[in-house]
């Protein structure tokens, strides 16, 4: 099977059936062995056993504007090369990428609570991620406002780019202004700051939830492929029983 | 594995994260179903895709 037969709906649905089980079964693995040695990771030597948010709140918050890249390159799709299956994948996503953008900030505020005094501060890093979420559910309620699903498609490809501006300031936040959110320590120039008793199971993680979102968003596209044949054969239906 | 004094922002964090996780299997999963039962009844009550296949097929 080439890359161009995934634009037809129905072969991108046999090969879903076909990985979907085995895409599962390896998050389900990645997942368990990465909460085992998130578990038995040492605690930080200035935050204690409290460092041990890091493993969940991190790999959701990289999901969380990874989702919004990939609904981006889908927004493309959409506009510039009409792929079937590109709004399909972009409404697909928006649910799941709210999820981890909400876990993001939550895991975030438990983690900041005990750490800075505080669930909740203002800074740059912390704002322009609530704004991430608060688009999510903007895309959510464009989805549902718009009958038609290419018109909803366009809309919220548009919207999709527009908000796209926001990843760089959510990744650079931290250098370009003075947070209380503490600077990359992964991702960073001159490599990472970690310790690998840190670092590779949050590496583990990382894969993991990544596969998750994968096994997820295939699911959630199989399911969108099915609730348009649905809405084709009702309006097929309809007009049937009309003439 | 002993958690310290802040054990309970530690399990609320994973607590959430693993909530959160089964809702959106379980919203995928019932909405699997909710399709799939849907095109049974259209299929039932007589109508066909276009191309003939039938509209349960994957």
């Amino acid at each position: 099977m080439t890359l161009i037969d995934l634009a037809n709906p129905t072969k991108f649905l046999s090969l879903t059936a076909r990985v979907l089980p085995w895409l599962a079964g390896a998050t389900a693995i990645l997942l368990l062995i990465g909460f085992y040695q998130a578990a038995m990771a040492p605690d930080d030597y200035q935050q204690g056993a409290t460092a041990k948010i890091m493993f969940v709140h991190v790999p959701n918050a990289w999901l969380a504007m990874f989702v919004w890249g990939v609904m981006s390159i889908a927004a493309l799709g959409t506009l510039v090369w009409r792929h079937p299956l590109a709004d399909v994948a972009a409404k697909a996503a928006v649910p799941i990428g709210a999820a981890f953008t909400f876990l993001a900030l939550v895991t975030g505020s438990l983690w900041g609570r005990p750490m800075w005094g505080t669930y909740w501060e203002w800074d740059a890093r912390m704002t322009s991620v609530l704004i991430l979420f608060l688009m999510y559910l903007g895309l959510m309620a464009l989805w549902r406002a718009v009958d038609d699903p290419s018109r909803a498609a366009r809309a919220a490809a548009v919207l999709t780019l527009v908000g796209a501006i926001n990843l760089p300031i959510i990744k650079f936040s931290v250098d370009w202004w003075n947070t209380l959110h503490q600077p990359a320590a992964v991702l960073r120039m001159g490599g990472t700051s970690l310790d690998k008793a840190f670092l590779i199971p949050l590496l583990v993680m990382a894969v993991g939830f990544s596969l998750l979102f994968v096994t997820l968003h295939l699911a959630a596209m199989r399911n969108e492929i099915l609730r348009r044949r649905v809405r084709s054969l009702q309006m097929m239906q309809a007009s049937q029983q009309a003439a | 594995m002993a958690l310290g004094p802040h054990a309970s922002f530690i399990v609320t964090s994973y607590a959430t994260v693993a909530a959160v996780v089964v809702l959106l299997i379980a919203w995928i999963a019932i909405d699997y179903r909710r399709q799939k039962e849907r095109l049974r009844e259209l299929e039932a009550s007589g109508v066909t895709r276009r191309s003939g296949r039938q509209a349960t097929d994957i």
